[in-house]
Formats: structure tokens, C-alpha cells, sequence
């Protein structure tokens, strides 16, 4: 994955709050293989009718080439697929602004270099209103943590481990890796101290 | 004096191998479960050509897309190839796997404990937001993402920043028919759907203590529903007992050494947790949602709220979630028709739940067709043996295999548009039962009375001279 410090783009607003994982990718779709991409699945049965056609009056369908999505609290609360963040990633995003994040959603959406950038409701139901009117360009600065949406200037919050992530694109396992060493005296220490940790199958 | 330590801290600090500067812990791993959803961390696994560390921690279990009718020949290529997609993973790295046809299959919430794979004192990660469920045993147990699945068969740790820690203390008796599902189900509608976000949850309380095994792996597994990725609570008599002879759970002198050290799992008095929450137990009554958000939660008893009289953050998803369900403001609850039930999931699906639901069925027919599909092939068997198959099957519901089903429909098992549904599952998110389906989730007893009305109804006076 690569890392990144700075993104322009195009905004646009999901006006909504508690959007959950399965609205952002319906479970029917997440059987398919990554490599066939993800981004046709996103919000799918929200932004389209039953046809399958866009809904023309969906904020998401108004703009194109969108980027960055301004949506309410609690954005993507609900399971753990990583799918959720791979419909985000297909589809261009780049990163979420939201008063609120569900816990898992958040890790996994740094875990894909998608950014998930934390204001307050206030500012939120802001840039909102301002986005009904007409799409805006957007800046982004992970070095100071600010956007800038027309001329709005919105300070976001990021966990400092997060930011330094998705700056460094690192790959965990890669990390974790250099910690070998200290991983196997762990173990060893710990399957001393506490053997029955280890599963133990009977005959 | 050493400082006072929650059950949290020393379960992290058990299983910290080291902390980064920036805070965030590299964790050890005692369990690592996967299922069919966990092939894209086994396709990331491959494409680096890394092995699975610890196979011999890691177990797979055939539960998202398991097919609950007709399980020799499956019909739905995807679904077929998603199993055997599990399958070959499992050959590949030499993993434990609970196949369709092993006896021991079933939802892997439910598969871990019975297995006596689910300890105290243990860390356990599965690719799988209710996997909170297994704290109910004071295991350190979360939900995680397809990165971090890869991250753990790779090197059997995972990274983790601490949470805070929440500790909802819930006191006195819980009314009659009332269950752990109420009380989840109220804390939710009390603290909102992000109301416990970046916290972990420790259940306590002496409600708490005279919950049975199943009752805390219920609220557990709704942690999430609340935002929490964890939620625990501390072992003790209720806990060794579950435990004891289970298939991997240790015996001899690892079970005795084992029990002294899970003694040791508790907050110390006056540790210190960043909230508190007190709940009476005496105002929890039998809960249903009316939404399409777990904090849309209501007692039976209740009205639907006027979104005009709500604040203008809940006003506009109320009034969304009203015409989404069918439903009007100032409208009863109770007496709302149901086109059909489903009884089962990882949230509620072992045998006391059957137990309960079974309790309200017997004798009785149900008004509408429903599916009831137990949390594992061995929770089939004991209801079987029990004669709680007939009991559904005589009031004319159907009795299918184990697995997720129902809940999250993958399998094939789902609610057709505009269908209005009372489930004992977890997440009655707009479609999530199927695109259009309208969810009312509730505990299974208040499921069995659904069946037995054909309505959303209070399952106490259906309780009248009846052993729940």
C-alpha cells in the first residue's frame, strides 16, 4: 500500500448518519474476488433502484469522480467486512470525513490507505449544507491534519498511529516481522508460564 | 501497593509482546478463527507466499454460507465455491476445519466455546465483528478486519491500540421474561449505536453473575451493536463449569493450574474504568427494535416515537427508518403483524435459547411460517434429544442445520422484499436479511410469541403456568 500526505479532490455528501457496513456493500456481493473490483457494490442498494439503475437523486450520483465523502455520525458501524472499505477504495475515495467511526470500519479503512477523518457534528452538518449546493474541490494535508473544502478551512482528528501510517504506507506484517526475535520469547515464555493456553485435543 | 487493574488491563498486558512509541501494541494471538469470509486474507496470504504461522491455533468453520436445507448437493455455484474456496485453504495450511458434515459444525461464536476452545485468560481474533461473544467466558476477544486476518496467520500477533474501558454494571432480578437480550438491547437504545465506540466493555453486576454462560455470550456478542469491539465478562464457578470436559478445554493438571490462574481475571476493587454505567434491572422490559439500527429499540409495550418530537440528529433516520419498515408514528408495537419468524444466529442460537423458544411453542401453532435454524450441529443434536425439534416442528416451523442463515442471508436464507420479519439475531440494518426486508429483533422467547400471534406481542402472559 502505498502512503500518501496530501490529496486533491472532488467532495460530495452522503447526509447520513449510522450508514452501516451493509449498506455500503449488500452481503450478496462478497463472495466475489477483490480483483474483479469492488467500487460498482458501493452503496448499491441505496444508489440504485431495483432495476439497477442510479437513482438520479442520490447525492453520490450527482457528482462524478467524487473523492472524498462528507457523511454523518457513526459512518460504517456494523461488521468487520473489509469489503465495506474496498467498495470505498474501487470507487476513487480517498478518504471520509465524519463526526464518528465505527471502530473495526476505521482500522480497516487505514488498513486500505483510506483516510478516516474525524469533525465535529457541527462542522459535519457545514459542509453538508454547503456541498447541497454545488460539489467543491478539496485539499487535504495528513501532515497537519487540515482540509480544504472551497475556502473552508476544517482542522480533522486521526489517531497519531493512523496518520503516521497512511503517511508511511506501511505494510504491517513487514513490520511485525522485524520483531521476530521478540515475538518468539514471547511465546516461549508465555507457553511456559501458562501451557494450557495451547489447545489440547483429547483422544 | 500495586495500582488496582481492570480485567482489561491484565488481560493486554498478559498478551503485550512490546509497545510501539506511538502507543499501539503488538498483542499475541491464543485463537484465530476463520470462515468462509476469510478469503481475502488467505488470497493476501498467498500473493505474499507466506505460510500460516501457528496452524495448529487457527480453526476454520463452515458458518456464513452453510447451507441450512439440502446440504449434499449445493445448488448456488458461489455458494459451493465459497466453501470449498474455505476447504482448500484449510488443506493448504494444515488447519482444523469444521466441515458441513462434521457433527461439531456450526456458527463459529457458538462452535469456539462449546469446543472448549474459547478460554478465559485467552486472546482470541476472528475476521468477525461478533466475535466479542467469547469475552462473555473473560477473554480478550475482537472483531478484526481482512488485513489483520492476513496479519494474524502470518505471524500470530495483531496490532492494537488499548481502548478505554466501560464497565455497565446491571443489579437486581430480571423480571419474567426477560432476558439477556433485553438488557443489551436497552443499553443500546439508552447509549446509542456509537455509544461505547473506542471503549471495552466489562458486564458486571450481580444481574450479570446470575446470567447463564448463554445469557452473557448474548450480551457480549451485542457489544459490537453498541459500538464496542469488546465486550467481557469475569470468569468464575458459572464459567469453569461450562468449560470443563469440553473437547480442547485442558484437563488434569493444566485444568487445575489453569482455574487458579482465571481466579486471578477480575477488576480489582477500585480500578479505575474511563465510564460507568448503571442499569436497574427492574426497568428492563421484554425489548423490540421498530428501526433499522439496533438503538431503535423499544419496550413491548411502547409506542412508536413521533420523529417531529425528536431531536433533529435522530428525527430525520426515525422518520426514514418509519417508512422504510411500514410502520407509522404513535403505533403499537404489540399487535404489528409479522409475515414470518427466524429463530437462531450467533447472538441467539444455543440451546437455551431454543429451550425458551420451545417453552412458548409447545402445545401452541404457530400463525406464521418460520425457519429455526440451531447455532451448531451439537446444539441440534442435544434439541433433538431433548424432543425440542417436535415442539417446532409441531407448531409448524421449520427445523433446519446450523449456521449463520437467516441473520445475514448468504446462504440463501433470506426475507423477501417488504416481508416483515421477528428475529432473534443482531442487526436489523436496512436489508440485512435481504434487500427490502423489514427486521424486528428480540429474544427468542419474544420471537416464539411473534410466531404464536402472528403479531410483535409480549411474551409474558403466553408464560402464564409455563416453565420458561
Amino acid at each position: 500500500m502505498a502512503g500518501w500526505r496530501s490529496h486533491e479532490g472532488q467532495a460530495v455528501r452522503l447526509p447520513l448518519a449510522n450508514v452501516d457496513t451493509d449498506q455500503l456493500i449488500p452481503a450478496r456481493f462478497m463472495s466475489v474476488p477483490r480483483a474483479e473490483g469492488y467500487g460498482r457494490y458501493l452503496l448499491h442498494d441505496l444508489r440504485r433502484d431495483e432495476s439497477g439503475a442510479m437513482r438520479r437523486d442520490f447525492p453520490l450520483n450527482t457528482v462524478d469522480q467524487a473523492s472524498v465523502l462528507v457523511a454523518g455520525a457513526n459512518f460504517g458501524s456494523g461488521s468487520s467486512r473489509e469489503a465495506a472499505v474496498y467498495a470505498l477504495v474501487d470507487a476513487g475515495f480517498r478518504a471520509v470525513f465524519a463526526p464518528s467511526f465505527g471502530d473495526i470500519f476505521a482500522s480497516n479503512a487505514v488498513n486500505n490507505g483510506l483516510l478516516p477523518a474525524r469533525i465535529d457534528a457541527d462542522t459535519s452538518d457545514a459542509l453538508a449544507e454547503m456541498l447541497a449546493g454545488s460539489p467543491c474541490k478539496v485539499q487535504i494535508d495528513l501532515g497537519t491534519c487540515r482540509a480544504t473544502f472551497g475556502n473552508h478551512d476544517v482542522p480533522f482528528t486521526l489517531d497519531e498511529n493512523w496518520r503516521i501510517k497512511l503517511m508511511n504506507g506501511w505494510d504491517d506484517i513487514d513490520l511485525t516481522q522485524q520483531h521476530a526475535t521478540a515475538i518468539d520469547a514471547f511465546r516461549e515464555r508465555y507457553a511456559e508460564a501458562s501451557p494450557w493456553t495451547v489447545p489440547r485435543k483429547r483422544s | 501497593m500495586s495500582q488496582p487493574r481492570t480485567l482489561l488491563d491484565k488481560l493486554w498486558r498478559a498478551h503485550e509482546v512490546l509497545q510501539r512509541e506511538d502507543g499501539v501494541s503488538l498483542l499475541w494471538v491464543d485463537r484465530h478463527l476463520v470462515h468462509e469470509g476469510s478469503h481475502h486474507a488467505f488470497a493476501k496470504l498467498a500473493s505474499r507466499g507466506a505460510a500460516v504461522a501457528v496452524p495448529e491455533q487457527t480453526f476454520a468453520v463452515v458458518d456464513h454460507y452453510a447451507p441450512t436445507r439440502g446440504r449434499g448437493r449445493i445448488a448456488d455455484p458461489q455458494i459451493a465455491r465459497m466453501i470449498d474456496t474455505l476447504r482448500q485453504n484449510a488443506g493448504r495450511h494444515d488447519l482444523r476445519l469444521f466441515d458441513l458434515d462434521d457433527p461439531s459444525q456450526g456458527i463459529v461464536h457458538v462452535v469456539g466455546p462449546e469446543q472448549g476452545l474459547t478460554l478465559p485468560g485467552l486472546l482470541i481474533n476472528c475476521g468477525d465483528s461478533h466475535t466479542s461473544t467469547h469475552g462473555a467466558f473473560g477473554a480478550l476477544a475482537f472483531g478484526i478486519g481482512a488485513t489483520e486476518v492476513a496479519h494474524v496467520l502470518a505471524t500470530q500477533t495483531v496490532w492494537q491500540k488499548k481502548p478505554k474501558a466501560m464497565r455497565i454494571s446491571v443489579e437486581g432480578p430480571l423480571g419474567p421474561g426477560v432476558t439477556a437480550k433485553d438488557i443489551a438491547l436497552n443499553w443500546i437504545a439508552r447509549l446509542g449505536t456509537g455509544g461505547a465506540q473506542g471503549h471495552a466493555v466489562e458486564y458486571a453486576g450481580s444481574t450479570i453473575q446470575d446470567l447463564s454462560m448463554e445469557g452473557r455470550m448474548t450480551l457480549c456478542n451485542l457489544s459490537i451493536e453498541g459500538g464496542a469491539r469488546f465486550g467481557m465478562v469475569a470468569p468464575d464457578e458459572a464459567t469453569f463449569a461450562y468449560i470443563k470436559g469440553r473437547p480442547y478445554a485442558p484437563d488434569g493438571p493444566a485444568w487445575t493450574a489453569a482455574v487458579e490462574e482465571w481466579r486471578t481475571l477480575v477488576s480489582d476493587a477500585g480500578a479505575a474504568f474511563d465510564r460507568e454505567v448503571v442499569i436497574n434491572a427492574a426497568d428492563i422490559a421484554p425489548t423490540v427494535t421498530w428501526g433499522t439500527s439496533p438503538e431503535q429499540a423499544l419496550p413491548i409495550d411502547a409506542a412508536l416515537p413521533d420523529p417531529a418530537a425528536l431531536t433533529p440528529a435522530k428525527a430525520e433516520a426515525a422518520a426514514a427508518a418509519l417508512d422504510y419498515m411500514g410502520l407509522a408514528a404513535g403505533q403499537h408495537l404489540a399487535g404489528t403483524p409479522v409475515d414470518q419468524v427466524f429463530i437462531g444466529s450467533c447472538t441467539n442460537g444455543r440451546i437455551e435459547d431454543l429451550r425458551a423458544a420451545a417453552a412458548v411453542l409447545s402445545g401452541r401453532r404457530a400463525k406464521v411460517p418460520g425457519l429455526v435454524s440451531p447455532g451448531s450441529q451439537r446444539v441440534k443434536a442435544q434439541a433433538e434429544e431433548e424432543g425440542l425439534d417436535r415442539v417446532f416442528t409441531e407448531a409448524g416451523l421449520e427445523w433446519a442445520a446450523s449456521g449463520c442463515s437467516m441473520c445475514v442471508g448468504m446462504n440463501g436464507d433470506l426475507v423477501e422484499s417488504g416481508k416483515r420479519c421477528a428475529s432473534s439475531t443482531n442487526r436489523n440494518f436496512r436489508g440485512r436479511q435481504g434487500r427490502g426486508a423489514r427486521t424486528h429483533l428480540m429474544s427468542p422467547a419474544m420471537v416464539a410469541a411473534a410466531a404464536v400471534t402472528g403479531t410483535i406481542a409480549d411474551v409474558r402472559p403466553l408464560l402464564a403456568g409455563r416453565t420458561p
